[in-house]
């Protein structure tokens, strides 16, 4: 555990920053000033004092974006803020399953155990939504994965698994998928709902409507 | 500067053949993700007509070899694992051998300059021979553009 992660997160306190964090990691995007204070119930200045402290800590990312309306005050770019793309955690105990969890993915890849891998994945999964009565997007969010709906889709803002998906993205997105297969069976609905559409800086399964939508 | 990028997969049957049919059939949606993906710049194609040829070589048979130019590390990792191409890949041990060696290669290029296929080829070969370095790396152990601007093959590509 870092001093910073621990500091960063502990800025989140405030009942105010932590809901300009969440407007803005709800958005899924780049937010304004002005959005995120409407949001957050906030005064704008108030707003723009807090998600400065939020970027200064690491946790947002602020950029500058031409306005696109004319009118007084259309010359100035508007700045924006969206979620900074670095981890933050903190565990006390100390405790780090990702470097374990890194090199147990690098054997899979070694032995070529994909199949096992996605076959345990799966199982996995079932067993997470065995005996659960919730919908499977309250169990997703739940689990950050950050679900949104969009058109027919119920598509996943946040991948949980980050840092592996990029050592190793096949192994991990596919494992992924399984696991949320394996939990669509566990919690008595389709596990056919899910299905790989990877977009960049988003998770890469999707689920489909149910038919009784 | 621009990154290169060259991969290898070793058929487990002719590219002709009835058990690679969907491969090739899947080849031109595939190529055309590519070629629309931000960051592309250039990939080898055997032929502007048919666009299910795939790059004929001298490095053996049932060698399949992509070899393409992106802008950026980041855009290339996006169309290879964040775009319909995974799905391909998800599907790659129904058509190909599994390979114990490195079978892609990654090196940064001046901008404009297109390698030719011995360059990359000898990029793969360096890779295998001595490990991931600055002149040919991997995904996983990649280096910055800026650890590649002085080499000499940089320099050589930009007289």
């Amino acid at each position: 555990m870092s001093d910073d992660d621990l500091e960063a997160l502990a800025l989140l306190h405030d009942p105010v920053r932590r809901s300009l964090y969440e407007a803005v990691a709800a958005g899924g995007g780049d937010l304004g000033r002005a959005e995120a204070a409407e949001i957050a119930g906030v005064s704008r200045t108030l707003a723009g004092h807090h998600l400065d402290k939020l970027v200064e800590a690491g946790l947002l990312e602020s950029a500058f974006r031409q306005q696109d309306k004319k009118g007084p005050g259309s010359g100035r770019p508007a700045k924006i803020y969206r979620r900074a793309g670095r981890d933050r955690s903190v565990s006390l105990p100390p405790r780090d399953y990702v470097a374990l969890a890194s090199v147990l993915a690098e054997v899979v890849d070694a032995l070529g155990a994909e199949e096992l891998a996605e076959k345990t994945a799966r199982e996995a999964g079932e067993r997470l939504g065995r005996g659960r009565h919730e919908p499977v997007e309250a169990v997703l969010r739940e689990r950050g994965y950050e679900p949104y709906a969009e058109g027919g889709t119920l598509r996943m803002r946040n991948c949980p698994f980050h840092v592996l998906s990029h050592e190793q993205p096949l192994l991990v997105c596919s494992m992924n998928l399984a696991l949320c297969q394996g939990l669509l069976e566990g919690l008595g609905d389709d596990p056919g709902r899910a299905a790989l559409d990877p977009r960049p800086g988003e998770c890469c399964v999707a689920l489909s409507k149910t038919n009784e939508d | 500067m621009h990154l290169a990028q060259l991969n290898v997969a070793h058929l487990r049957a002719p590219i002709d053949s009835p058990e690679l049919a969907e491969f090739v059939a899947a080849l031109e949606p595939l190529n055309t993700v590519a070629d629309e993906y931000p960051g592309f710049v250039w990939r080898m194609k055997e032929s502007e007509e048919d666009p299910t040829a795939t790059i004929s070589h001298e490095y053996g048979d049932y060698l399949l070899i992509t070899f393409s130019v992106w802008e950026s590390l980041e855009s290339l990792w996006d169309y290879a694992y964040r775009s319909a191409h995974l799905g391909m890949l998800r599907r790659r041990k129904e058509w190909f051998q599994r390979m114990a060696e490195p079978y892609i290669v990654l090196w940064w290029i001046p901008e404009g300059y297109i390698p030719s296929l011995a360059e990359g080829w000898e990029r793969l070969e360096r890779l295998r021979a001595v490990g991931p370095s600055p002149e040919a790396f991997t995904f996983k152990d990649s280096y910055d553009s800026s650890e590649a601007a002085h080499l000499p093959a940089a320099a050589e590509a930009t007289k």
